[in-house]
Formats: structure tokens, sequence, C-alpha cells
């Protein structure tokens, strides 16, 4: 396949790992941090064909991850009590709410759609005027634009029976508060490709230089994340502290500006809770006060009350990169895909379930 | 011979009702208006004409013996329809036991509001693949439910066949060496599928491969015999799902090699799109064999002879190191241990 199978090429993975390990001298930790890279490092093996000195730690790039409990609830209390139609990502609804999964309320009769994308919700919301439609509209950056049309598109429409549930989160806050984490001792970043795609790569000039933290943006395939690492790692042993970008094809410096328009028409930065690690400054993003009417927080009365988490999950941690999933008490006992405690074992993003799935990399890793 | 050129033979009988409702299920004048008005003659054999409660045949030796229910969504999707899958569902069934199908019984759940033509569309494509399964339908059943109480149509058919004398086939069998070979392309028909579900819609070509697969069977047994140590069809859980269940039950370790799992380009990049893995992709017109190392190269050659052949390969082999596990070799030459799924696999966020 043009575009993807070059970036799998057994014979370029092995001229990157073996620059690596030629000019590897010390040990590093570099995190990913986007969810979709640590799936494509655990999914094609890269753990284990990578030097032992480079030590890969997972960041908090995982949207379903790190949606806060209360939101959950939220939505669950719209499909189940006020009789919504509540159409989500896929791998969103079998995340544990305090209760229940949406995917057990589907089962218990409410009605939740799958969708790809948002913009399926607002022809839904079209073909049933009679009937409410919420989107829950979780997600990076990434996710944000199409999340902000469907509210152009709804408006457009003149819908009044299409509103978005929204917890938008953002990278680079999300990177500052893990480096300022006493306890996470990260030396490099492997910045999320496609988040960059969106917004580009000028807000992390400022984290690079404030912190001197070298920063590489990265691709997905095998080739990418390799080529990536190289770049940190070379950046690393000379001493540097740079942006650069592996992602290039993809990935422009000024982003989509036609993105981040229809993101900023419609969203509002704000504070944010993240799931496992609490509240960010300006760390996300949330409907406009003009666009009340889309909001769902505010078009429905959903004032639920917060509960904890359950104690014995660590997902903070792991989010954090403070602790890999295997060094968790629960990992694969009491915490398992089917039974998740916490929201990285359930996401096909999450490290939990990254490693559980491909328990042979984990247990090369552990060794 | 496809559904509409059949079709063209076997008209719709001229009815005084479009759609089905509940009279239909009532066992009164409808049920057998219904009945006697197509289906009987449509689906017409020595035995099924008896009209009787149950169907009386003769068949000596070995049997085998399977059933299956089939509640597709939607009921027309590319490539097919639920009633082709019923018939080449049950009859694939009974020939990955090692047997030849010969009788299949067919019940219908029919959802009142049916229409006539719908039932009919399916009528003929179950006729089609009787046709070229060989084999007969020889009773069934007509219920009807409610509107809202089902999902148009849902079809249980239940097969019985006679175990080729040549063949054993059993988990049993397998030993340490034995190569692992797929019959064609993967997770086409789960894609096919997929791209017409609400929600998901997406413009592609791809279409279902369901078939019948007991002439290749039963050749490959003529053939090659008791060096066939088993066979299966990956339907649900893909082909990772039925390794595992190998795996499992023989304590054996399993290896298999991603750049030789055949895959179409246009599924591949439907299942890079949707964030699914085609070896969790369900299949229809494929099966899997597990075979002596010393006949895997002739089976091979002779399996792609077929149509529903063609794109055969060897993926993997039986090997004595991580017993109960699949491991999968990536392109790249890194590993990665293949589990049993979790729930259904769920499309990703980005």
């Amino acid at each position: 396949m043009k575009y993807l199978s070059e970036f799998r090429d057994p014979e370029i993975v092995e001229q990157y790992i073996s620059e690596l390990h030629k000019i590897t001298t010390r040990p590093w930790t570099i995190m990913e941090v986007c969810g979709g890279q640590t799936h494509s490092l655990v999914k094609n093996g890269i753990l284990n064909i990578l030097p032992n000195e480079i030590n890969m730690v997972h960041g908090p790039g995982c949207p379903v991850c790190v949606t806060p409990l209360n939101l959950i609830d939220k939505a669950l209390y719209l499909a189940e009590e006020k009789g919504v139609i509540l159409c989500s990502y896929g791998d969103m609804i079998r995340v544990p709410g305090s209760k229940r999964s949406l995917l057990e309320a589907k089962a218990n009769g409410a009605d939740i759609r799958i969708m790809y994308s948002p913009l399926e919700a607002v022809k839904i919301a079209q073909e049933n005027p009679t009937r409410e439609v919420v989107f829950f509209a979780v997600g990076f950056e990434t996710t944000a634009p199409a999340n902000a049309l469907s509210v152009v598109h709804a408006q457009r429409l003149r819908l009044k029976n299409y509103s978005i549930l929204a917890s938008h989160v953002l990278v680079p806050p999300a990177m500052e508060a893990v480096i300022n984490d006493k306890e996470a001792k990260i030396e490099a970043f492997l910045a999320a490709g496609h988040v960059c795609t969106i917004m580009g790569m000028s807000e992390y000039e400022p984290i690079v230089a404030k912190y001197k933290i070298p920063m590489v943006v990265t691709g997905f395939e095998p080739v990418d994340l390799l080529q990536g690492i190289l770049m940190t790692v070379r950046q690393l042993e000379n001493g540097e502290a740079k942006l650069e970008n592996q992602y290039s094809r993809v990935v422009k410096y000024d982003g989509n500006p036609a993105a981040q328009k229809v993101i900023n028409d419609v969203f509002k930065t704000e504070d944010r809770e993240w799931r496992g690690i609490g509240t960010i400054p300006m760390s996300g993003w949330e409907v406009r006060d003009d666009l009340v009417a889309f909001d769902a927080n505010k078009k429905f009365d959903v004032d639920i009350p917060k509960v904890p988490e359950c104690a014995d999950c660590i997902a903070g941690q792991v989010l954090k990169g403070i602790k890999k999933p295997f060094e968790c008490s629960q990992f694969g006992k009491a915490c398992t895909p089917l039974n998740p405690l916490g929201a990285p074992m359930v996401s096909s993003e999450g490290a939990c379930a990254a490693y559980y799935h491909y328990s042979e990399a984990m247990e090369e890793v552990t060794a | 011979m496809n559904t509409s050129i059949l079709s063209l033979s076997c008209p719709m009988p001229q009815l005084d009702f479009e759609v089905i409702t509940m009279g239909h299920g009532s066992g009164g004048i409808l049920t057998n208006k219904l009945l006697e008005s197509g289906v009987f003659d449509l689906l017409k054999n020595p035995i099924l004409d008896e009209h009787h409660d149950g169907a009386i045949f003769e068949l000596t030796g070995k049997l085998a013996f399977s059933t299956d229910s089939y509640v597709i969504s939607p009921v027309f999707f590319p490539g097919g329809n639920i009633g082709e899958l019923a018939v080449n569902g049950t009859v694939n069934d009974i020939a990955m036991c090692g047997a030849i199908p010969k009788y299949l019984s067919l019940s219908f759940i029919l959802e009142e509001g049916l229409t006539m033509k719908e039932f009919w569309e399916i009528l003929l494509s179950i006729k089609m693949a009787a046709n070229n399964a060989g084999i007969h339908i020889v009773t069934g059943d007509t219920k009807v439910v409610e509107r809202g109480k089902g999902d148009k149509i849902f079809i249980n058919t239940s097969g019985i066949g006679q175990v080729h004398p040549k063949a054993n086939i059993s988990i049993h069998n397998l030993k340490i060496g034995d190569k692992i070979i797929v019959s064609g392309n993967i997770a086409t028909h789960g894609i096919a599928i997929m791209s017409v579900r609400e929600g998901l819609d997406f413009e592609t070509t791809i279409e279902s491969d369901t078939t019948n697969l007991n002439h290749t069977v039963k050749a490959l047994l003529d053939e090659f015999g008791n060096d066939i140590h088993l066979f299966r069809d990956p339907t649900r859980g893909g082909v990772a799902t039925v390794l595992n269940e190998i795996a499992r039950d023989t304590k054996l370790g399993i290896d298999i090699f991603q750049k030789n799992i055949p895959v179409v380009e246009e599924v591949y990049g439907a299942c890079e799109l949707l964030g699914l893995d085609p070896l969790y992709v369900a299949n229809e017109g494929v099966f899997m064999a597990v075979v002596s190392a010393e006949i895997a190269d002739d089976f091979l050659k002779k399996l792609q002879t077929f149509d529903n052949g063609q794109n055969a390969a060897i993926i993997g082999n039986v090997v004595a190191e991580h017993p109960r596990q699949v491991v999968l070799q990536s392109r790249i030459g890194g590993k990665r241990v293949i589990n049993m799924l979790v729930g259904e696999q769920l499309p990703r966020i980005c």
C-alpha cells in the first residue's frame, strides 16, 4: 500500500535499529505521548528490538483513558434517564462509569450508537426530529475539528435537537504537567503526529526552550517511530534540545489553519480534569458560550455527583509514565479488559490494554 | 448461477399479500398459502415433497451433524444475503468435520412487516446455495414475531452429512511441525458487512466471499486423507480466535507470520482506517487447515486449483515453544502474542 508498506519495510527497520545501537552510549528515558504510538510500539514488537538502554515510557495520550469518570456518568444519565440518542466513538462505550459502562447501558435498552464521525450523529438528529441526539465528543486536538464541525453543521441546518457532550483535552499542558511531576523522569518526548497535523508545531517551541527537553514530532508506523526515536537519541547524545519533525509528510509547521479556525469558532479553552491525573489548568476545550444550545452540559440539567476512582487502580501513574502497567498489583489479576478497574485497560490505546493483549512483549520488557 | 438469473426462471408467485403478517405463522390458511405458493415448489425434492412433520431418509456410516442460527444485520449485504449465508454456513460447518453434507433443515423466524419481495429474494438465494452445495432442504418451520421483536428475518439451519471414509479430523491429531493453511484472503466478509452498517457507511466495492466449501474439502480429503488433521472455518472472531482455540485445546504453541497472511489490499486499507485487526474479523468463504508438514506444499498446490482456494497460503506452524500461545512475527521481525478477542472489536477514536 502506497505510503504505508514503505513505512513497514523490515530492511529500513533493521538499519535504524543498528544505527540506534551504534549511537546509544547510556540509558535514556523517552516518552511517546500518544496512545496510538504506544499501541504501534507494542503491536509491532518494537519494544523488544530496541537497544536495552532505551526506555520508552507511555504518555497520557489516550483520550478514552483521561475522560473523567463523572463525564461518563453524565453520558449514562443522558442515555438512561433523559432518553437521548447517545452517539459515541467506539472505544468510549466500554469504559466503566461509576456504576456501569455505556455498553452495559446499551444492553439494558438505552439508545447508544457507535459512530466513526460526529457528522453521522448530525444526520441522525435530522432524521429523528422528535428525539434529542447527543454526541459524546471526547478526544485530543485530533478529533476536535470534526466534533466542532458537527456543531457548525447542526447550526447551519437549524437543528434544535443536536448537542455535544464535550470533553476535549490538549497535549501541550499535559506534557508540562508530566515534566513538572517530580516522580516522572522524562528526558525527551516523541510528540503526537496527528495532534500536530491539526495544531502545527509552534506551541511546542516554548516547552522545548523552557525545559531544555528534546522533542520530535513522530508518526505511527514502525519506520516512523524508529526514525523519531533515532532523532531523539541523537539530540540526547549530543546534549541538544530542539523541536524536530520526523512526520513531515503529514505535519506542517503551521498545522491545518482551516481545522484550527473551526475549533476556535466552536470551542474555548478552560481548566480540565484528567481522569487519573487531576485538573490541569487551561488543558481542555468546551463549547463557547454563544453556542450554548449545542452544549449538552448546559442544555440538560446534568448535575451528577462525583464518585471517587477505584483505590487500587494506578492509572494516573501509568498515564504520567511513572509506572509501567505490569508494576500494578492488580494488572492481569483483578484488572483485565473484561473487568477493567481503570480506563487504560479498556481502550485499544491504553497502555495497560496494549500490554495485556500483547503479553509476550510485556514479559520481555519485564525481564 | 447468481440470484438474479435464478429469479428469471423462478418468478415470485402471485399472492394476495405483500408483507408477512402474524397470520403467516399461525399454522392456518395463511401459513399454508405461504408455503404452498412458493416455498415447497422452490425447494422441491422427494423428501420435502412428503410434507411430513419431519424428514425421513436413509444415511449410512459415520455421520456429522451441525446447527447454526443466522441473525446478520443488514439482511442484504454486498455480495449476498442471509439466505445463502444460512445454507453455506451449515454446509461448511459439516464440511469442517471432514464430512459430505447431505440434508439441511431450514427454520425461519420472520418479523411482521417483512415484504414478500424480500422474502422471495432470500428464498431464491437459499435455493441457489443449496444447488451449488449439492444438498437438499428436507424439513423446516416458519414462525412470525411481532414487529420490533426480530430484525426482519432470523434463520436457523441444521445439517447432516456423511463423514468422508478417508477423513480423520480431530484436534488431538495435531503434532509439532504441522503447517497451518488458510484457504483464501481473510477478513473480506466482515469488512463487507461493516461497510453497510449504520453509522459506519463507507464507500467500497468489497463484497462478502460467502460460498460453500464442501466440494473443495472433499477433493482435498480424497487426495490427502488423514494427513489433514484439522479443518476449521474462522467465522466469528476470525483467524486469531481459531488459532487460540487450537493452542488452548492442544496445549501446543502456534507461530504465524504476518507477511504470509493473505488480505486483499482494499480490506487491509479498510481495517487500517477503522482501527480493526484483520486477524479478528469474521470470514465466510474461508477455511483453515492444519496438515502434516510432508504434504503441506502439495496440499497448497491442490487447494490453489479451486476458485475458492486461489489465494490460499501457509501462514504458520505448530511448535513446541510457548505452549497454549499464538505468537505472530510482525512484518518488521518483532513478535507479539495474539490473544482471544475481548468482547467486540470496537472502532478507535483516532
